[in-house]
């Protein structure tokens, strides 16, 4: 692999990365946020695959393929489970910020992660750190989703969004974590997914909904 | 030659390019449709029918329909569709190109007022929401396309993408693209923003601001809205795919490629959008911001890209 299609290949994933992660904001259907999930994690996967063939080392082609299983198979499986059969559950309800203001929000949150990545950059100018933007945007992305969505399960996936990119992050500024790490980390997002799964469907059973904004108030 | 030969393509295929998307659409519904060649009969109806003018309008309302068509038609004539460097190359900057656009509209929003109907100054309200939130989206995405080739010029665009075909898949250049496309459609008043085949009260946009006018100035509106989707699809493929554009002072041959490899490009592409329309619904109208700030931001998005890929090959 040549060093022009390892750089174009990262900036695409990178992208892709992003993109997604832009789309998880825009859309309101959740099994369209869990199918958009599973790119996310495709997308990450591919980032250790990349620099696996690059660097012709094979631990990150094994982490690659592990997080590929993990993230964009089992995570949106499960989660998928986890989205209601009623109507009323299928969508996300209206959000404490409109779709169009989020949307502006999640633009200067990307001009943000451009300005404060600058210094990072600086450091080393390979190709992986600058597209380390990219990926730092969708750490603040994540964090927005999370304090803006009312249901269960969209604040799960703006957890498991973050997780991505705090995971990318560290495959792009470290060149890869090593393997025990990684396993230890998604096995740790698995079982929390586990229980967030069965946290929401016991929320259901026991009031009806996942809508977390009713369920501020404690009552006999 | 080759700018007076784009003026006449356009002006000529504009009428095709609509009898061709309703077809495709009609076939795809199922139904029989009107023939590729309708849109000519009718502008031929139409031209033929009494002026008709309403009372109390004044010059504006007479005049908006030249103004939206020699807009465009002028847009055809500097923008390169078939070959490369137009009489008016030094004036071909896509900021430019904009502004004319929005001239056409600007007039046609100006008539609709001037009639004094409630449905008027309904249309062009709704008109007006849609291009205040377009022009920023476009001149970001006009941004990005601009960067690697370090100039807003049309030709030097086309041109550093002839030179570099890697360059049309870079994340930037594809985010551009999906804004661009979003963008023309609102401009054109495509679905999912506006339905250009209905005259529902509720839901148009287009078709209410020029409700009042009749007989050939009528003919003159509808060609003029034709042609700007045409103009705009071809742009739209030059900027992105521009194979077989012809180079400055060009011969007949590359003249004639041009010409067949415009037609192609557009055909494909109005045919694509047309089968795309079947598939979906119009937007409710407070929907539509969502979806143009989705596009301001993918056009973003496009000038973030571009801008650190251009650093990556320094």
């Amino acid at each position: 692999m040549t060093e022009a299609t390892y750089t174009g290949a990262l900036d695409l994933a990178a992208g892709a990365f992003l993109l997604t992660a832009v789309l998880i904001v825009w859309r309101r259907e959740l099994s369209a946020i869990v199918r958009l999930l599973a790119w996310q994690g495709a997308a990450l996967a591919v980032l250790p695959i990349i620099e696996g063939i690059y660097q012709r080392e094979p631990a990150p082609i094994v982490v690659g393929v592990v997080v590929l299983l993990l993230r964009a198979v089992v995570l949106p499986i499960l989660l998928a489970r986890a989205v209601g059969t009623e109507d009323q559950e299928r969508r996300e309800s209206t959000p404490l910020v409109n779709t169009t203001a989020s949307l502006l929000i999640t633009a200067g949150l990307t001009v943000l992660a451009y300005a404060v990545t600058q210094p990072i950059i600086a450091l080393d100018r390979s190709p992986t750190t600058r597209a380390l933007p990219a990926v730092f945007a969708v750490i603040l992305i994540a964090v927005f989703v999370m304090v803006s969505r009312r249901r269960a399960l969209s604040q799960a996936v703006g957890f498991l969004m973050l997780d991505n990119s705090i995971t990318a992050t560290a495959f792009l500024i470290t060149a890869g974590v090593p393997l025990i790490v990684e396993l230890g980390a998604s096995l740790d997002v698995l079982f929390a997914v586990f229980v967030l799964g069965l946290l929401t469907s016991h929320m259901r059973v026991a009031f009806g909904g996942t809508d977390l904004d009713q369920l501020r108030e404690l009552r006999d | 030659m080759a700018a007076a030969l784009q003026v006449v393509a356009v002006l000529a295929g504009a009428p095709l390019v609509m009898g061709g998307m309703r077809q495709v659409r009609a076939r795809l519904e199922g139904r029989a449709g009107g023939g590729i060649g309708q849109p000519y009969r009718d502008l031929r109806k139409l031209l033929r029918k009494q002026q008709i003018t309403p009372q109390g309008t004044t010059v504006v309302f007479a005049l908006a329909p030249a103004v939206a068509a020699g807009s465009t038609l002028l847009i055809a004539a500097i923008v390169p569709l078939i070959a490369l460097g137009s009489p008016l190359d030094s004036a071909a900057d896509l900021f430019g190109v904009v502004g004319l656009l929005f001239l056409g509209t600007v007039a046609l929003t100006l008539a609709a007022l001037d009639t004094g109907t409630a449905f008027g100054g309904m249309g062009s309200s709704r008109e007006i929401t849609i291009a205040a939130l377009v022009e920023p989206t476009i001149l970001l995405a006009v941004f990005a396309l601009s960067i690697p080739a370090h100039s807003a010029n049309l030709a030097a665009i086309v041109s550093a993408a002839m030179q570099n075909p890697g360059q049309v898949f870079s994340p930037g250049s594809v985010l551009a693209f999906v804004a661009l496309v979003i963008v023309t459609l609102a401009e054109t008043g495509r679905l999912p923003v506006d339905n250009p085949s209905t005259h529902l009260e509720v839901t148009m946009i287009h078709p209410a601001m020029v409700l009042e006018y009749a007989g050939p100035k009528l003919a003159v509106v509808e060609w003029a809205s034709g042609m700007r989707l045409t103009v705009l699809l071809a742009l739209l493929a030059n900027l992105f795919l521009p194979w077989g554009v012809a180079a400055t002072d060009p011969s007949a041959l590359g003249v004639l490629l041009g010409l067949a490899a415009i037609t192609v490009k557009v055909a494909v592409l109005a045919s694509v959008l047309a089968a795309g329309e079947v598939f979906i619904a119009k937007l409710r109208l407070f929907r539509v911001p969502e979806l143009l700030a989705g596009s301001f931001l993918l056009a973003l998005l496009a000038v973030t890209a571009s801008s650190f890929l251009a650093t990556t090959t320094q």
